[in-house]
């Protein structure tokens, strides 16, 4: 039998890490992410899995290297200012390829900011929050039953492609509660690849992406967050440097079918239409439903994976429609991309940043102001 | 030593980077043949370090080795080891490493008293960067960020490893080689979070700045200026000054953090087992 709750976005988070085949977290406390902690606090024990509370938010992602590359499916949730802290080892999991999960319950910024209040203004913290070019994947789901589901795929994504996976709650799905269905049958898991006898521990697969052995099975490896070769170790050389830094984008961009995630609703017929994600997007399905009751034809696209930026489905997708809206939390992070895509005269923001989540209402008419 | 170099280190990735007259080969040495004393399992033995002269140890050592973010490998250590308790863990690290940058991460991995052991290669002084002062840089001393002098006084290490919780601290010096290595074989052998302090010199960037003259007259300094814990109780205190003790400082028994979270586990679950 499948079962029902009634849970917060970020419980629905915990249990879908759980589900995943998560057995370590490590974090810190801040708002409004830590109700994550609590859940993994009191659960991951019960099935054998490892619990820390760090001294800060650094060790936190620091504990989570170190369990993965034990073998363990590992992650941590922040927010606001512990993701601005996480990021230097963000970006030395990227190099040295350790699969993890950074949830980042999303708060106003910049510094404290608005603490308890909702926002999506980590969009671009998420793709180039640490130094160095790089590829990542985010996700952002827009309910809770999506958070639960989205937080195992995400741990897959993790595994599949030895990265790190960034996931953009917010606070507005982090903290509502609505009803989450645990289907009956367990979910799809994917476990990282494991090295073939002799295959070197940095040399790509088939998809890009190179195989990762646990500490303690024999193969001796070294990490390190130098450039490096494919046998692992650190090397000054321009042509493996090139190498290295094309792979980390291109194993994700060219598999952006598998990492691709979005929903569409009345999109057949739109000549207008909204892109949002996350909270924002719920308020953009009601405007399309009262818009198209005005007799207007308005649809939605909804991003679910952000990163790597879906450019050539956001280029498709609005091929035929006169307008294109841009709903979120933020100062025009998607919208700027958007427009790197289809066009500044095509594009509009409809953006708030006084910590308060954007209504149907505005939406719709900011998006009338542009049909007539 | 031959034997200890073929078994222990990833020969094809010799030779080494440090400068002549530098003591973190024999701190290294030191650490393997204790290592080879124990007769730890290469394959269940993991080293991670930092970032720093001394941190680049871990490229050369045959073991699963992670070479961490600066002043990050106690994180990582944390993690691997609660994960994997069945593992040794042991960090290698320098004094600017582990009590600047990674200080916070210092005091907390001892007061957590988790089953890792940490040496902490102490030169006094930046040495990859070329010379700047660390928090083991003494008082006076000169360094390219202290052209005037030091006005700042150093950390005591084993002080602030034992007031932090630290469960077995010791000091050695890489004059005294046999002893550091026995120290440091105590430590992996000690259940909890076990420190080493190994006082080593850097006669490029801290030696010629403060005017100490070549290796061997640091090493001699090294020597003169190192009283043994048990010489040091027979002494009075006006005989120690300017004087660092060595030996086992401190040892103490106490409940480890991954056997105390594994009794929550197997209350919880039947045997422990994962699921």
């Amino acid at each position: 039998m499948s079962q029902a709750f009634l849970v917060q976005g970020n419980e629905a988070c915990a249990l879908g890490a759980l589900a995943a085949g998560v057995r370590f977290f490590a974090g810190y406390p801040i708002t409004p992410s830590t109700e994550i902690a609590e859940i993994l606090s009191k659960e991951l024990p019960k099935v054998g899995g490892k619990f820390i509370q760090m001294e800060d938010e650094i060790a936190s992602i620091g504990a989570v290297c170190g369990a993965s590359l034990g073998g363990y499916k590992a992650i941590t949730a922040t927010s606001g200012p512990g993701f601005s802290l996480k990021q230097e080892l963000i970006g030395y999991a990227t190099l040295a390829e350790i699969p993890l999960v950074v949830v980042n319950v999303q708060r106003g910024g910049p510094s404290t900011g608005q603490p308890t209040s909702p926002s999506q203004a980590d969009v671009m913290q998420a793709r180039w929050g640490s130094h160095g070019d790089k590829g990542v994947i985010a996700l952002s789901p827009s309910s809770v039953q999506e958070t639960y589901a989205l937080t195992i795929d995400a741990v897959n994504l993790a595994e599949r492609y030895r990265t790190p996976v960034i996931f953009l709650l917010d606070e507005v799905v982090g903290h509502m509660r609505e009803k989450l269905i645990i289907p009956k049958t367990p979910p799809k898991i994917i476990d990282r690849r494991k090295p073939n006898p002799g295959e070197l521990p940095y040399t790509p697969g088939p998809n890009g992406v190179p195989p990762l052995p646990a500490f303690g099975e024999g193969y001796r490896f070294h990490v390190t967050g130098l450039i490096h070769d494919e046998t692992g170790f650190p090397t000054g050389n321009p042509e493996v440097t090139d190498k290295t830094i094309r792979r980390l984008h291109s194993k994700l961009e060219d598999n952006i079918k598998d990492i691709l995630r979005y929903s569409e609703y009345q999109t057949d017929d739109a000549e207008f239409l909204i892109i949002s994600y996350g909270c924002s997007a719920r308020s953009a399905e009601k405007a399309v439903k009262l818009g198209r009751a005005q007799g207007i034809k308005l649809g939605l696209l909804r991003l679910i994976s952000i990163w790597p930026f879906p450019t050539e489905l956001i280029m498709s997708k609005t091929k035929n429609v006169h307008k294109v809206f841009v709903a979120e939390m933020n100062y025009g992070q998607v919208t700027a991309e958007v427009i790197k895509a289809i066009g500044r005269e095509k594009t509009e923001g409809i953006l708030r940043v006084d910590s308060q989540l954007i209504t149907p209402d505005e939406i719709l008419s900011t998006v009338t102001k542009g049909v007539y | 030593m031959n034997e200890i170099i073929k078994k222990y280190f990833r020969n094809n990735k010799l030779p080494h980077i440090w400068c002549p007259g530098c003591g973190n080969g024999i701190v290294l040495g030191a650490l393997a043949r204790a290592v080879d004393k124990l007769g730890l399992d290469q394959n269940k033995t993991a080293v991670i370090s930092g970032i720093g002269c001394s941190s680049r140890s871990t490229g050369y050592l045959d073991f699963d080795t992670i070479h961490t973010a600066h002043g990050r490998a106690l994180t990582f250590a944390t993690g691997l080891k609660l994960a994997r308790p069945e593992l040794n863990v042991i960090v290698i690290t320098g004094d600017g490493d582990c009590t600047a940058i990674g200080g916070n991460h210092f005091i907390h991995a001892a007061r957590r008293n988790i089953d890792i052991t940490t040496v902490i290669f102490n030169n006094n002084i930046y040495g990859m960067t070329g010379g700047q002062y660390s928090p083991l840089t003494p008082t006076k001393g000169k360094s390219t960020t202290s052209p005037y002098g030091h006005i700042e006084k150093p950390f005591d290490i084993p002080e602030l490893a034992i007031a932090a919780g630290a469960t077995y601290v010791a000091r050695g010096t890489t004059y005294h080689t046999m002893e550091l290595s026995k120290l440091i074989a105590n430590a992996i052998e000690h259940k909890g979070f076990s420190v080493v302090e190994a006082l080593s010199s850097c006669p490029i960037s801290f030696g010629r700045q403060n005017k100490l003259g070549n290796a061997p007259s640091m090493m001699k300094l090294l020597k003169e200026k190192a009283i043994s814990i048990k010489a040091a109780e027979k002494l009075p205190p006006e005989k120690l000054a300017g004087k660092y003790l060595i030996g086992e400082l401190f040892r103490k028994q106490l409940p480890e953090y991954t056997e105390e979270y594994q009794k929550i586990i197997n209350n919880l679950t039947e045997g422990g087992q994962m699921q």
